[in-house]
């Protein structure tokens, strides 16, 4: 029986999405309950599959990914919507139902899965849509909304069922800074009054060492570094001070990879 | 001759069989994925008519906004028929014979066929447009996070809706159409009223005339319908993929009415020339 104090557990995951390229290779990593850890790496090194992988929307292809002391993969689709019922996604742009008002999304996971009377469900939504700053925007459309107020509905959606596990899928992307730190900000205390856990995926170093507990970095398909907002502060490893520091070359190069620079110039002379 | 010049025949024809082969096999997964697709919606019936309030909302949004371009072409179409169709029997002094003529080619034929073309570009177009675009907007995907199945949800209310609107609308077409046909037949050319509507009254059965033509329209709704939700479930996530996804159930739904039309009348009108 795995560890039920940790949310979630991955064990030698590998996944890719053709056979002959592994995305990911033998991701080990432990995710306490209660905590809010990010997963931080460059644009395209996986760490939305990571998230695809603890919600079951992939199936690793060797290890094993726990989630709430279950295998994900040996779940059938009735036992992955169980499972899911427990857990909260953010999706990157919010991916709020374009058809709904503000009001019926946040309603929207209350009604699919409970029978509340609807005044009790007008109440938690009320008391959500406080929660995030937005319960005077009950009856606009998702079009009538910034970037920052759509993803404050989300993130009021994504913790309608009060889930032991939310997953952000790049909060912070295309935010202006004060949006920035207030989604920030809600992440650490909704996290925090629901006594959930929450899984950051996310290239924004700054505004997770202000939120977050524990940080992996992730790189080609490896977690090459890993620890507290102070570790990594203080971290000498040439990666992490590469993406704290924002240096455009280093450990992850520039350049995508390519013959060398004169072979170019050359083969055309020849 | 070297051996290394002699491989570029077989490489072009080697490159070429694996084409065809690399299509045909594509064809047949997709032609497999569609019924396994189309399966797995039937399964979701219960879920689109237990929540009946979201099937009726696509019943609107498939068939009440199809309204108005059904029963203005229907109007127009049966306008035309009254009058070429009256030119034509006149000539064989067969002009009373309109209301007949015009009853038969709508209710069988023009009904059923045009409605069905009209509803694949006015309703069938929007569904797969919707559809691409929640699963471009990751709403379907959001929708699976919250452990709700949007083949239940979305897919099959959606599919319903369709195959539901298709017939009524194809009544609805021959109905305007024989109206047009009055019109023009009865208040413009002179066509004798009674006779008019006497003939047709008489010449046409319910059984086979109405009911193969509701059958048709019944299958057209189906196959224009499925087209519909699985060229918007299976689009690819992209402005582009959208776009052509949506031109796929306008051409293919329009053929697919076409050849269905085809086989289904050979079958209605077997033994026809014995």
């Amino acid at each position: 029986m795995p560890a039920t104090s940790d949310a979630v557990v991955m064990r030698g995951v590998t996944f890719g999405y053709d056979r002959s390229r592994a995305l990911l290779k033998g991701i080990d990593m432990t995710i306490p309950r209660g905590k809010v850890v990010a997963i931080m790496g460059g644009s395209g090194c996986g760490k939305t599959t990571l998230l695809r992988l603890i919600g079951g929307q992939l199936r690793a292809q060797s290890g094993q990914v726990t989630v709430d002391g279950q295998e994900v993969s040996t779940l059938d689709r009735d036992g992955l919507f169980v499972l899911r019922r427990k857990i909260g996604m953010l999706f990157q742009f919010g991916a709020l139902f374009t058809d709904l008002t503000v009001f019926e999304n946040v309603a929207f996971p209350i009604r699919e899965h409970t029978d509340l009377p609807e005044a009790l469900i007008h109440d938690l939504v009320v008391m959500k849509l406080q929660a995030v700053g937005l319960r005077g925007a009950a009856t606009l459309l998702p079009a009538e909304l910034s970037g920052g107020m759509a993803r404050r509905v989300a993130l009021a959606r994504a913790v309608a069922l009060d889930p032991m596990l939310v997953l952000y899928d790049e909060p912070f992307a295309g935010l202006d800074p004060i949006s920035l730190g207030v989604v920030g900000q809600l992440i650490r205390e909704l996290n925090d009054a629901l006594g959930s856990t929450s899984i950051v995926v996310t290239h924004d170093v700054y505004e997770s060492l202000k939120i977050v507990d524990y940080l992996y970095f992730v790189s080609e398909g490896r977690i090459i570094a890993q620890g507290t907002p102070d570790e990594v502060r203080n971290s000498p490893d040439p990666f992490v001070r590469q993406f704290v520091d924002g240096a455009s070359d280093g450990p992850v190069p520039f350049h995508y990879p390519a013959a060398p620079y004169a072979d170019e110039f050359v083969a055309r002379v020849a | 001759m070297p051996m290394s010049s002699s491989p570029v025949l077989p490489d072009a024809l080697g490159r070429g069989f694996r084409r065809i082969g690399a299509g045909t096999i594509n064809a047949f997964a997709r032609i497999g994925f569609a019924t396994r697709f189309f399966v797995a919606v039937l399964l979701q019936t219960p879920a689109a008519f237990l929540r009946l309030r979201l099937t009726l909302r696509e019943i609107y949004f498939a068939g009440v906004l199809s309204l108005v371009v059904i029963m203005v072409s229907g109007l127009f179409v049966g306008m035309v028929l009254g009058l070429q169709g009256f030119d034509t029997l006149n000539r064989y002094g067969a002009g009373d014979s309109l209301g007949i003529f015009v009853g038969l080619s709508l209710v069988r034929e023009l009904g059923p066929v045009v409605a069905g073309l009209l509803f694949a570009s006015r309703a069938g177009s929007a569904i797969t447009a919707e559809i691409g675009l929640m699963k471009t907007t990751e709403q379907l995907s959001a929708m699976e996070m919250m452990a709700v199945d949007p083949l239940a949800r979305i897919v099959a209310p959606r599919f319903w809706g369709g195959v539901i609107s298709m017939p009524l609308l194809a009544a609805l077409f021959s109905v305007m159409g024989v109206f047009g046909a009055y019109l023009v037949g009865v208040r413009l050319i002179g066509v004798d009223n009674g006779t008019f509507w006497g003939n047709m009254q008489a010449g046409i059965d319910f059984w086979p005339d109405v009911t193969n033509g509701i059958i048709k329209s019944i299958v057209f709704g189906v196959a224009v319908s499925l087209i519909a939700v699985f060229e918007g479930y299976d689009a690819k996530p992209t402005a582009e993929g959208v776009s052509s996804a949506t031109t796929r159930t306008v051409v293919g739904g329009s053929l697919a009415i076409l050849a269905l039309d085809f086989v289904l009348t050979v079958f209605m009108f077997r033994g026809i020339g014995e």
